[in-house]
């Protein structure tokens, strides 16, 4: 099966590559705040409100 | 520098509607390819025969639906989340028109009869190094825009996202390693039982990282705006992410039980496909349960209707796929229709329903539009799908349970108790049933296509100011 001897050194050499990753968002930072970034996304208005200043000279004329 | 204080929604409405176009051709696609297996007289000369049509319907349902709706959303997600427009609009462009090229491409090549055969990637090798090409700018779009986020945090469903697109580029890549024997023929690199393996490690894993991954950064964003709470647990979406990508790598072998793979192989495959079912549906629950406190929302709310259904139906076959990786199950199951029930459960039940639900959400906001034109519209459509879904899927259980049971019968004699044709016969109302859900999926795409153009054409393209960064981000 020498499908397997290239599957699996890549799948472990993934893992090992993945771990490592996941060390380095840990070191990072990344997970240290598990509560503000759910509520952010909520406080980011994306509806479009036409009255916003830049939002009415913003229009693509093109399109 | 006035470019600079918007988002690029450009790109992103361009890839948002040709979802919706390609969704209509691709599902066509299996409604015609269904009604030839209830009339075969319907497969009309060489072109337009099953055998090459049904590669068309998978790589258009799949890479063209799918795609689109994936890098569309993607878009949208890295630049509201990262605060900046992004990294490179030539290239985004750029990533748009190649990636219809190679869908118009399959559309030309699939018919002629040209094909590599391996299933899901049967595009000849002109066409696999194009897309190569158009997948690493697409990873340079993305990650570049990464790179340059204006938040420290990156949001969890743009690592949904990342693992999605590089997973893609190495399945694709590995996969797809050829001999080229003129233009239009090329040769896999691999051969028998070792292409097989690779194939389904490629095939597997394309239902892991493009099918699933992707999806489910679409679900970890669009989800939560939609009900507007925050997802339940984010510590369980970052469990959920990182406990998925460890895992998913290995289910492969169980599309290959009983054959010649060596056992242990296959074993493997299915103790990891069992595993799996814990990060599945820690992040099923997570989402649906992301509307706890808003459950009345999804009275009145057709979109949060799709959306949450979609999660239901993702935990409904990440349920079912582990169980029929179980070897004694999969003796009953593989090559029957309850393979294809399965998948549609999967595809239509999950992938379809929260694209689509994601893209009534975008819409609007890329046309400058309160909302999508008919609300009414989205609710029928909501209904006529499910009710495709439930048609589909329960006749294909049928069948493939039926055809599972009548080809293992043997009589006490020990000969077989049913010819095959006995067994087709016995399908063929089913494949009558499973054509009539098709029919309702696809009639619901076409009220989208018409609610959406309705919105577009009451609407202008706009590119959203990117707002201040909050002071405590």
């Amino acid at each position: 099966m020498e499908s397997l001897y290239l599957l699996i050194p890549l799948s472990v050499l993934l893992v090992v590559v993945i771990a490592l990753l996941f060390w380095n968002a840990i070191r990072g930072g990344q997970f240290d705040d598990l509560e503000g970034p759910a509520h952010r996304i909520l406080q980011d208005d994306d509806r479009p409100d036409p009255h916003l200043p830049g939002n009415e000279s913003d229009r693509e004329k093109n399109n | 520098m006035e470019n600079q204080a918007t988002y690029n929604y450009k790109v992103v409405r361009q890839f948002a509607i040709m979802t919706v176009v390609w969704g209509i051709v691709g599902m066509l696609l299996g409604v015609f390819i269904a009604s030839q297996l209830v009339w075969p007289e319907l497969n009309l000369g060489q072109y337009f025969h099953f055998g090459r049509l049904r590669a068309l319907h998978t790589s258009a349902v799949i890479f063209a639906f799918g795609g689109c709706g994936l890098i569309a959303t993607s878009y949208y997600v890295v630049q509201r989340t990262c605060n900046v427009r992004l990294f490179s609009d030539g290239l985004a462009a750029f990533t748009f028109w190649g990636y219809q090229l190679v869908i118009v491409l399959c559309v030309i090549t699939y018919p002629l009869g040209i094909t590599f055969n391996k299933e899901y990637a049967e595009m000849e090798w002109p066409i696999k190094i194009l897309l190569a090409i158009v997948w690493v700018a697409y990873a340079v779009v993305f990650f570049g825009t990464i790179a340059k986020r204006k938040v420290k945090h990156i949001y969890v469903a743009n690592w949904f996202y990342g693992a999605f697109i590089l997973a893609v580029a190495l399945l694709h890549i590995v996969n797809s390693a050829f001999v080229p024997v003129s233009l239009w023929k090329s040769y896999s690199a691999y051969s028998g039982a070792v292409d097989a393996m690779v194939q389904w490690w490629y095939g597997h894993n394309a239902v892991g990282f493009f099918l699933t991954a992707g999806f489910l950064g679409m679900m970890y964003y669009f989800v939560p705006k939609q009900a507007g709470r925050p997802v339940y647990s984010y510590r369980l979406s970052v469990v959920h992410f990182w406990a998925l990508i460890f895992t998913y790598m290995w289910a492969g072998p169980h599309h290959l039980h009983y054959t010649a793979l060596p056992d242990w192989t296959q074993s493997l495959g299915m103790v990891f496909s069992l595993i799996l079912l814990a990060p599945s549906w820690g992040g099923m629950i997570n989402g649906i349960m992301t509307l706890s406190g808003a459950w009345h929302k999804l009275r009145t709310d057709p979109i949060l209707k799709f959306l949450v259904t979609a999660l239901s139906f993702y935990g409904m076959s990440t349920f079912e796929g582990p169980m029929m990786a179980i070897k004694t199950v999969n003796a009953l199951s593989h090559y029957t229709d309850w393979t294809v029930g399965h998948v549609h459960s999967g595809a239509l039940g999950w992938v379809a329903m929260i694209t689509i639900g994601s893209i009534y959400y975008l819409i609007p906001r890329l046309f400058d539009r309160e909302q999508m034109y008919s609300i009414k519209l989205i609710e029928a459509h909501f209904w006529i799908a499910t009710l495709g879904i439930v048609l589909y899927i329960s006749s294909m259980w049928i069948a493939g349970v039926t055809q599972g049971l009548m080809w293992r019968a043997v009589n006490p004699d020990g000969t077989l108790t049913y010819a095959f044709i006995d067994a087709v016969k016995a399908t063929h109302p089913y494949y009558f049933i499973r054509f009539l859900g098709g029919c309702c999926f696809v009639a619901g795409m076409f009220l989208m296509f018409y609610n959406v153009l309705r919105t577009v054409f009451d609407g202008k393209p706009v590119n959203a100011p990117i707002p201040a960064v909050p002071a405590h981000a």
